[in-house]
């Protein structure tokens, strides 16, 4: 079917002026005559109108509907304003057309642009101070909680606690390990390079030794646990959220904290610890490699050096962190998987913050640690 | 392009259609055809295929076997172009409206409008707030988000976009499941009225039985991975399978037959 175009021809007869239109007025040919039709209806403001629908092909919505606008702008009132030469199907449409010309509105007013700028900046100040008011009182609901189990062991939930022991802590190990022999090996790397300049190559022990130990085990455990399990917390809760089982849970005399969170946070902290030992473990291990294959440190060298130099502080200095990233990162996870709120968008948004704020706190715990640990001089 | 004079009975034509997930088999050998003009609802009982099968037809799961024609084309069968053309003479509703959330209904309507007929600016204005204006729903909801809406206004919101283009074909996926009664009657009478002023073909996925009996010309009875019974409700009604029994002899079948003889 060959598409014919929307045409119309004006002319005036005795004073009254007449459009005749023909072809095809349907929505997907009259997009090129909408603006010549409107220049035709406002400079016939208020004049006598005939619209002659003879030749008219195809008539689907959008066409009546460019027609009865024209027609009502011009309409001058009087009788001599009409439409001809429809077809009933047709007539019928223009009618039922007629009642549907108002404009709607398209997008919602936002304002000055300076001001909505300040708007948001205001608000996301006020955001920030009072989701950190609720993180702590959530810190605090966990504690109590806590507490309330210790006083009655009974209500611990073993089964829950030992799945996400699993599905959080111990699923990761391979690809902490991983990553943490890597970057042993690469901590390696580096100092073989710059140290052999100073034929100090077997210092490469302390590098690997004290780095991986005190910050890389441990940091590189925390943020990958925070990326894989803090937002699967989010995740499995937020939409628990969303299907109402939270309050199901509520209404059946289930306390989510005792029944989600704690488990959750229990698990974490205690598989941390064991996640950034391992961790650590390897990296020494990918950085003992690296000295035997490209430098020449022996295994048996390095290991006797490492145990001369890497005295037992910086190990507990790692390990220290562990518990407190871990509850940090459960915390949360689970804190955000408690706002989320009605719709899939919220649960998408409350689970990047969930990565984004548990990384950074994280961050600035260990850099907390870092200077405490430098005044005690540990 | 001529058309084979039976299409032009025939809107859709389904010919032994076979759809499966995996193992699990859903349509076998179905046969359906929709008229043009008229309001075709299909009922069945829940997992029996009824959306599913509006899926077959309209491209969004391919059947293992069969042919749907659709226009009297195959639809699997033809050239990428020739789909576009046929998906822009139908439109679906889908049963949550599924509008684009980053959007407002006038923009949601305008989508199809900017990308199929390449027309922006005021007439695209002036067609959202056409179709807005004749599903009922109110100037203002034009630049509302469809978070901001209740269920109702998002399936108003959904047909207005689905009306989009001017369709010939409407699909609608159980248009009336979650509104209140008084706004199902009126979605009903929307539907009815919106076929006889545009003169649509609409196949309608629909449990409810207030709606067939309001709106459907014909009704198909999806049961045992085929259309069991196909023509008017009166017919339908007859047919003797204990599914179809139970479904129009039960409480709410009759309930709704007497709503529509009082």
């Amino acid at each position: 079917m060959a598409d014919s175009a929307a045409q119309f021809d004006t002319d005036i007869q005795k004073g009254i002026l007449r459009l005749i239109a023909h072809g095809d007025w349907r929505a997907r040919s009259v997009g090129p005559i909408d603006s010549r039709l409107r220049d035709f209806s406002d400079d016939s403001v208020g004049r006598d109108l005939v619209i002659d629908m003879t030749g008219i092909e195809r008539l689907d919505t959008t066409g009546a509907m460019l027609l009865q606008r024209t027609f009502f702008a011009c309409d001058s009132r009087t009788s001599a304003s009409k439409i001809v030469g429809a077809t009933d199907p047709q007539r019928a449409l223009m009618e039922q057309i007629q009642h549907h010309l108002a404009p709607c509105h398209i997008a919602p007013y936002h304002g000055n642009a300076f001001v909505v700028v300040l708007e948001r900046l205001g608000q996301a100040v006020a955001n920030t101070y009072y989701s950190a008011l609720e993180l702590m009182s959530f810190i605090g609901a966990v504690l109590a909680t806590f507490w309330k189990v210790v006083r009655q062991p009974s209500h611990f939930r073993w089964t829950s606690t030992v799945h996400h022991m699993e599905e959080a802590g111990l699923d990761a190990i391979p690809i902490v390990g991983l990553m943490s022999f890597l970057i042993g090996a690469v901590v390696a790397f580096m100092g073989a390079k710059i140290l052999s300049l100073f034929n100090a190559d077997i210092f490469t022990v302390e590098l690997v030794g004290i780095s991986v130990l005190r910050e890389f085990g441990v940091l590189l455990s925390a943020i990958l646990i925070a990326g894989r399990s803090g937002s699967a917390f989010t995740a499995q809760i937020g939409s628990m959220k969303i299907r109402e089982e939270i309050d199901a849970m509520r209404v059946l005399g289930l306390d989510p904290m005792e029944v989600l969170v704690l488990p959750r946070v229990i698990a974490l902290v205690v598989m941390l610890p064991i996640i950034a030992f391992i961790a650590a473990f390897l990296g020494v291990v990918g950085g003992a490699l690296v000295a035997a294959s490209a430098m020449d440190i022996s295994i048996a060298l390095f290991v006797a050096r490492f145990e001369e130099t890497i005295i037992l502080n910086h190990f507990w200095a790692g390990m220290i962190k562990a518990p407190f990233f871990a509850f940090v990162i459960a915390v949360i996870g689970c804190f955000q998987g408690m706002e989320v709120e009605g719709s899939a968008e919220s649960l998408g948004q409350r689970t990047t913050l969930s990565v984004v704020q548990a990384l950074f706190l994280v961050i600035v715990i260990d850099a907390f640690f870092a200077m405490f640990y430098l005044e005690i001089d540990f | 392009m001529t058309r084979a004079a039976h299409a032009i009975n025939h809107v859709i034509e389904v010919r032994g259609l076979s759809t499966q997930f995996g193992e699990a088999i859903v349509h076998d050998d179905l046969d359906l055809d929709v008229c043009a003009g008229e309001i075709l609802g299909v009922v069945g009982g829940s997992g029996t295929g009824k959306s599913v099968l509006m899926r077959a037809i309209i491209g969004l799961k391919r059947p293992s076997l069969g042919v749907v024609r659709v226009f009297g084309e195959d639809f699997y069968g033809v050239s990428g172009k020739v789909r576009l053309s046929i998906e822009r003479r139908w439109g679906v509703l889908f049963q949550g409206g599924a509008l684009f959330s980053s959007l407002t209904v006038a923009q949601n309507i305008m989508a199809p409008i900017r990308e199929h007929l390449k027309i922006e600016g005021e007439l695209a204005k002036d067609m959202a707030a056409l179709k807005i204006s004749m599903v009922g729903l109110p100037a203002e909801a034009g630049a509302k988000y469809p978070s901001e809406l209740s269920g109702g206004m998002r399936k108003r919101a959904g047909l207005a976009r689905a009306l989009a283009l001017d369709p010939e074909l409407v699909f609608l996926d159980e248009p009336t499941a979650g509104l209140d009664p008084i706004g199902a009657a009126r979605f009903d009478d929307l539907i009815s009225n919106l076929k006889e002023s545009l003169g649509l073909t609409v196949f309608m996925v629909t449990h409810d039985l207030d709606t067939l009996h309001a709106t459907c010309d014909r009704v198909a009875v999806l049961a045992e991975k085929r259309v069991i019974a196909c023509g008017p409700l009166d017919e339908v009604r007859q047919t003797d399978h204990p599914w179809v029994r139970e479904y129009f002899s039960g409480p709410r079948g009759r309930a709704a037959l007497a709503a529509k003889a009082g």
